[in-house]
């Protein structure tokens, strides 16, 4: 008998500090793997955010930095820029990346700086109980838009991907979901590819995930990945945007 | 090495370069735009990285990333900028990284306007970025000076693994005067360099190393984690404010009735002032801190000769240097403050006026 | 023979993987861990047929699957 799926080495043998259920853990475990599979292990590090993962950097069993709320692209670009030999990832969620770090992701990308960003949407934020962020969804409730997001007072949920994708320098974006086991196994060829194209210094590569906050949604784990699937997938649409690696632009 | 007559912002540029700074990522301000403009031009000759970032906010966060690293890594700005950074400023300070941060001060608060002034002497020395931390300071007041710290800097920064900021000002910054610069370290020497910190920086597992886990990190947050660790910034504090205090004294002798005390660009119009007044038969002394952080204390303290009735701080700006020299002085002596704002200079004759009244009192 | 196995060290006790296999043998056991979690656990490993789903979706990764 032989194991066929275990811990990949890229992980530490730490528990993580996710709530039970989210999916933070599986996206972790998909990017360790993708390390793994590609030998990069001795060559990789990464910048964990300020959010729920701001403790990523405990997790992976290689160097990490951690970064003010936003700046992790701006970091991974001084890293990168430092150590061209390294490859870097950041990992974000949706206050780090989409309020907050706004400028910083926009013109990482804009620069075409060799980093695969893997950006976590759950439309809510997590760490700090549950106010709205900029990918809260349309009359949503949360701490900080209790009568529902009024989309006439505050605008609408942002969606990255298609932001990025006005930009000429991103070499890949994708948007993919944790929500099921497929979505899963697309998500991880989406990784996989991050990585890889990461490794062979083509540029920009950006992977969304859409996810789920069970706590602050007040659901359980299995409901909340049900109404993930039917309230944000109409929202942000999964799919590829741009891959200058097989002429789908 | 024949000297070279050079504006401020470009010798301190082109003098990083040869302590081998081989990253700077900034954004334009004036007036110390001439420097980012240097490192555009020069950085790329000597393959080093030269970086505009979108702003001063994520300049200094590639600062972090690449000192995370354990590489010689500047970033320059002027006042509105460092407040940008403020932030950056505490998590380097808090993840112990290395770095040079050159703030070509102006005048403010706010957006201010573009001349020289010396208003920021409290957020580099005091704080600016939230929590318990220290710059090392270092405050030049001629072009030769400015240059000559950038070396200082980078090895202080080494040394103890703290953030280090030389605050000059928009005339440092400005004017041109004749530079000798030091010899330009070599790429092996730099090379070095970069690896003097692989005990906790960022950098490849070699083949058949012990796998590190270095994390480049501020966040403790376990209380009593926190506690030990700001603990032993301090003790780190203690041994900078033990060793790295530097001061120049200027005309000190026990004949002087007034001891002043001024810093950078404001040190220079003082001298003359002195000089006039000496020429004149008054014994006035100065004592000018050459680092703001750690601050000469005792040096001040000392220099208070048996026949100063006077101690006077000259600055340009409200008084902040001069809270430093009240406690220096604990009292002894009066102190007196004169300084101006709005990005004005004061000129040697308006020092000598405020200095003659002290006489006729 | 194929085999999952639940390190309750790690098991947080979210039931995903629950729900997830396609046989239906995982089950909350009747004990608990340190944390005080009810972590999963198969309870008919010869039905299994290391599909790794139990894997794929588990956020702790506090599964392994054997074959």
């Amino acid at each position: 008998m032989e194991k066929i799926a275990y811990r990949p080495e890229s992980l530490r043998d730490v528990p993580f500090t996710y709530c039970p259920g989210c999916m933070h853990g599986v996206a972790h475990r998909l990017i360790a793997e993708a390390i793994d599979e590609q030998g990069l292990i001795n060559l990789m590090t990464g910048v964990a955010p300020v959010g729920c993962s701001v403790f990523a950097y405990k997790f992976f069993n290689f160097d990490m930095a951690q970064a003010a709320h936003g700046r992790a692209p701006a970091v991974a670009t001084g890293m990168k820029r430092a150590r061209p030999d390294m490859h870097v990832f950041t990992y974000q969620g949706d206050g780090d990346l989409a309020a907050i770090g706004t400028a910083e992701i926009v013109h990482a990308a804009n620069r075409g700086e060799q980093m695969s960003v893997f950006f976590v949407n759950n439309a809510i934020y997590g760490m700090t109980g549950g106010q709205m962020a900029p990918t809260t969804l349309p009359d949503m409730k949360t701490t900080t838009s209790p009568y529902g997001r009024d989309t006439d007072d505050i605008g609408f949920p942002i969606r990255v991907c298609e932001l990025l994708d006005t930009l000429v320098a991103p070499y890949y974006i994708e948007r993919v979901s944790l929500l099921s086991t497929p979505d899963i196994i697309k998500a991880k060829r989406a990784v996989s590819k991050a990585i890889q194209y990461n490794k062979e210094g083509r540029g920009f590569t950006f992977v969304e995930f859409v996810s789920t906050c069970p706590t602050n949604w007040g659901l359980d784990p299995v409901q909340s990945r049900e109404w993930a699937r039917e309230n944000m997938l109409p929202f942000f649409k999964l799919g590829l945007f741009r891959d200058k690696g097989e002429g789908a632009e | 090495m024949s000297k070279i007559l050079m504006k401020g912002n470009e010798a301190i540029a082109e003098a990083a370069i040869r302590s081998g700074c081989r990253l700077y990522f900034a954004y334009p301000i004036t007036p110390q735009s001439e420097l980012i403009e240097y490192m555009a031009r020069m950085m790329p000759k000597v393959n080093g990285t030269f970086l505009q970032a979108e702003s001063e906010v994520s300049a200094i966060n590639m600062v972090y990333g690449a000192a995370g690293c354990g590489k010689r890594v500047m970033t320059s700005s002027s006042s509105p900028g460092i407040s940008l950074k403020a932030e950056g400023l505490s998590y380097l300070a808090g993840a112990q990284l290395p770095c040079v941060i050159v703030n070509v001060q102006r005048g403010g608060p706010g957006l201010g306007d573009i001349q020289p002034a010396q208003g920021d002497y409290f957020q580099a020395t005091k704080g600016g970025g939230h929590g318990d931390y220290r710059l090392i300071c270092l405050a030049p007041s001629s072009v030769q000076e400015f240059a000559d710290m950038a070396s200082e800097a980078f090895d202080l920064a080494d040394k103890y693994r703290n953030p280090v900021m030389i605050l000059a000002d928009g005339m440092l910054g400005q004017m041109m005067e004749p530079v000798e610069f030091k010899p330009a370290l070599t790429d092996e020497e730099i090379e070095e360099l970069g690896e003097q910190h692989t005990d906790w920086c960022i950098h490849p597992n070699q083949d058949g190393d012990l796998k590190h886990h270095h994390e480049i990190n501020s966040l403790e947050i376990d209380p009593l984690v926190l506690e030990q660790h700001v603990i032993n910034l301090y003790k780190k504090y203690a041994e900078i404010e033990e060793n790295e205090q530097r001061h120049e004294e200027y005309n000190i002798s026990d004949d002087n009735e007034i001891l002043c005390v001024a810093w950078g660009t404001a040190s220079r119009v003082v001298k003359s002032a002195i000089n006039e007044l000496k020429a004149e038969g008054k014994s006035i002394g100065m004592i000018r801190p050459i680092n703001v952080w750690p601050y000469p204390y005792e040096a001040i303290a000392k220099a208070i000769g048996p026949n100063v009735k006077q101690v006077y701080v000259f600055e340009l700006n409200t008084g902040q240097m001069l809270d430093d020299v009240k406690i220096a002085v604990e009292g002894k002596v009066p102190v007196k403050f004169w300084g101006k704002v709005g990005g004005i200079v004061f000129t040697p004759a308006e020092i000598k006026e405020k200095l003659e009244e002290c006489f006729k009192e | 023979m194929p085999k999952m196995t639940v390190d309750p060290f790690y098991c947080k006790g979210c039931g995903v993987c629950i729900v997830s296999c396609p046989k239906k043998i995982i089950r909350f056991s009747e004990k608990i861990n340190e944390k005080g979690y009810h972590y999963a656990e198969c309870f008919d490993q010869d039905q299994c047929i290391a599909c790794k789903m139990c894997y794929i979706n588990c956020p702790e990764v506090a599964i392994t699957v054997w074959k």
